[in-house]
């Protein structure tokens, strides 16, 4: 049987008095899956995402990894398996990178973390690393800002995959890039889950991307998820309404943009 | 001479860098008559925001823009202060893709929308008043004279962007300069957005400039779509006909790595490296560094617009692929 690396349960998050961000949300995510997140802004899937690394504490329901059940603040030991297990990437790689620290030594030092390495070993693994996202030893002396936006997305990916995670999340990692690198990472991606088995949870509201990406797909509007399925048939024949909606609404040859009510008059369902 | 309403012609923009020019726009030609809508699209880098800000003059300080700029037959670069005032303000107008950043946040909406029509267009504040409520209908918030109160962090980024148009259509300009309006917005949100804008352009015969990096959302908007690279316009075509026979190596490679909701690819056909800026390419095409189809014919000289089958290329070897 596959072996299921994520099990999200009744998931909840209640953020202040009544605001419910994430409700009774429940997925597992098998060895070597790619599951797709999709929905409109503010439909909770970065919330989800945080509860699954932990940087968020759910109010309801239950999340385990790898088998154990995720619970209470992590001591370092802890939080170090933690770190092998899941990893994230999110879509702005450079609030999350060191500007003074050099893209070497940012892979350099999660491996130093997690893995009994000697010096030489170490940059060794992390010009193997580099050149697995498809950049060079010249970029390992460089600083972030030194590197295009594609570059660092790839450098965040490589950091991510350096710990050996079994399970990458990637918040619209993609989503800020331009069409040439979004293509080249989309396939590194692939080429990545296809050597290692990593498993992905995809966050995105871009349908295209996620098609290309994921094999199944949760759908969720206002905190809940409203449709699931294999993604080619969610996509093909969606049964709700909602992604119906969505999937009307993305641009491709013959399409013309449309207005959610009618007439001009009377402001569109749902809207704050 | 022409019935075009904007005509740019070898449009150039260099920035001072240091003792040195960066140029960051080169020999752009692009012609947009009176309704039409015109698509920009590029990667990012490729020129297009400072390609429209040149229409209206707003280049960074200390730039060299050079070329003809006409709208409406008046030079662009030869007007005065109070001549260019006037084009900004009642006969052009820009949405930007950030609608936050660009609308005062501690002043309500009402002031917003009312401003420009009481100062530019000396409308009395009642009726400046009345005729925000009704473009706050006209662009699907009903419920205008509540938002009108309202400010901006009360807002969505959906509804906001409406309320940026809403003010755009107070002044009815004959010219949109759209600068990736809908970027930040949901697809359901986009849908909407750009179906508003689409009808109220058709309404009011208002031309526009749609600038994004989303040719399929171009295509589905717009009449005409020019295509940018490191600053140019490396083809130009009528949305219908460039989905089908993209004619430059780079559109037809932007088409292809798209992923599609309807295919999967095992891989994705993927362009090489990474777009670049004016400044940064070599001689010879632009494109070159990134090219399948290159020779060694590439090299000599940037390769010019010229016209082939109704469309515009600027490749030397056009008719081979
Ligand atoms: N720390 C917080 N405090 C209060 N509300 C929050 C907090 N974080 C998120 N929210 C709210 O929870 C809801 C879900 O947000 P979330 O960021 O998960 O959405 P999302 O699906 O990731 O949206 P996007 O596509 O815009 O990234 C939103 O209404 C958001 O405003
Ligand atoms: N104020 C500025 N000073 C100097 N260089 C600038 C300035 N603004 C933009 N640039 C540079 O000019 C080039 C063209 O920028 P522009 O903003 O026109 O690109 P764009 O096609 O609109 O890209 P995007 O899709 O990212 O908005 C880029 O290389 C950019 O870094
Ligand atoms: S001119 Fe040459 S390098 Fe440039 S796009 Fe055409 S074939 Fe490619
Ligand atoms: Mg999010
Ligand atoms: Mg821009």
């Amino acid at each position: 049987m596959t072996e299921i690396l994520v099990r999200a349960d009744g998931l909840q998050k209640v953020f202040g008095k009544d605001m419910v961000a994430v409700d009774d949300v429940s997925f597992t995510v098998a060895r070597g899956q790619s599951l797709a997140v999709v929905g409109e802004s503010g439909s909770g899937k970065t919330t989800v995402a945080r509860m699954l690394l932990g940087l968020e504490t759910p109010t309801g329901g239950t999340i385990s990894v790898c088998g154990r059940v995720r619970q209470g603040r992590a001591g370092s030991a802890e939080r170090r398996r933690r770190a092998r297990e899941i990893q994230i990437v999110f879509q702005d790689p450079y609030s999350s990178l060191d500007p003074l620290q050099h893209i070497g030594d940012v892979i350099e030092t999660g491996l130093a973390l997690h893995f009994p390495l000697t010096a030489t070993e170490r940059r060794t693994r992390a010009l193997e690393l580099l050149e697995a996202v498809g950049l060079t030893e010249r970029h390992a002396v460089m600083l972030p800002r030194q590197l295009s936006g594609g570059q660092r997305q790839r450098v965040a990916i490589a950091r991510a995959i350096a710990v050996e995670p079994k399970v990458l999340v990637l918040d619209e990692a993609v989503a800020a890039l331009d069409v040439s690198i979004q293509a080249q990472i989309l396939n590194l991606l692939a080429d990545i889950r296809e050597r290692t088995g990593i498993s992905y949870v995809f966050i995105s509201h871009d349908l295209a991307v996620v098609n290309q990406i994921s094999d199944t797909a949760i759908v969720m509007a206002a905190g809940r998820v409203v449709e699931r399925g294999p993604t080619a048939e969610l996509l093909r024949t969606p049964q709700e309404d909602y992604t119906k909606a969505l999937l009307a609404a993305v641009p491709r040859p013959g399409w013309k943009p449309r207005r959610r009510t009618p007439s001009p008059s009377g402001s569109p369902a749902g809207t704050p | 001479m022409s019935n075009d309403l904007l005509v740019l012609d070898q449009v150039r923009l260099d920035i001072p860098a240091g003792r040195d020019w960066r140029t960051l726009v080169e020999n752009v030609s692009l012609t947009i008559a009176p309704g039409e809508a015109v698509g920009l699209v590029g990667e990012s880098g490729s020129g297009k925001s400072m390609t429209a800000r040149s229409v209206l003059r707003l280049a960074p300080p200390g730039a060299r823009l050079s070329g003809r700029i006409e709208f409406d037959g008046t030079p662009v670069l030869d007007l005065g202060p109070r001549d260019l005032r006037a084009l900004r303000t009642r006969r052009i107008a820009m949405i930007f893709q950030d609608p936050r950043a660009h609308i005062n946040p501690v002043r309500s909406i009402g002031d917003f929308l009312t401003e420009a029509m009481v100062t530019h267009l000396s409308v009395p504040a009642r009726e400046a008043h009345a005729r925000a409520v009704r473009l706050l209908a006209d662009v699907g918030i009903a419920d205008g004279e509540r938002r009108m109160r309202q400010h901006p962090h009360e807002l969505s980024g959906g509804l906001l962007q409406r309320v940026m148009i809403a003010s755009v259509l107070a002044v009815e300009p004959d010219l949109v300069l759209a600068d990736e309006p809908t970027t930040a917005l949901d697809v359901t949100t986009q849908s909407e957005v750009m179906a508003i804008l689409d009808d109220l352009r058709r309404e009011r015969g208002m031309a526009m400039l749609l600038i994004t990096h989303d040719l399929e959302l171009a295509a589905a908007t717009c009449d005409r779509i020019a295509v940018m690279y490191a600053g140019r316009i490396l083809e130009v075509q009528s949305a219908e006909t460039l989905v089908q026979t993209p004619r430059h190596p780079y559109t037809t490679g932007l088409m292809v790595s798209r992923p599609s909701i309807d295919r999967v690819a095992h891989r994705l056909p993927v362009i090489a490296g990474r777009p670049v800026a004016a400044f940064e390419a070599g001689a010879g095409c632009a494109f070159q560094p990134r090219c399948t189809q290159a020779g060694p014919e590439c090299l000599t000289g940037r390769p010019p617009l010229r016209e082939l089958a109704g469309a515009h290329v600027a490749c030397v070897r056009a008719e081979e692929s």
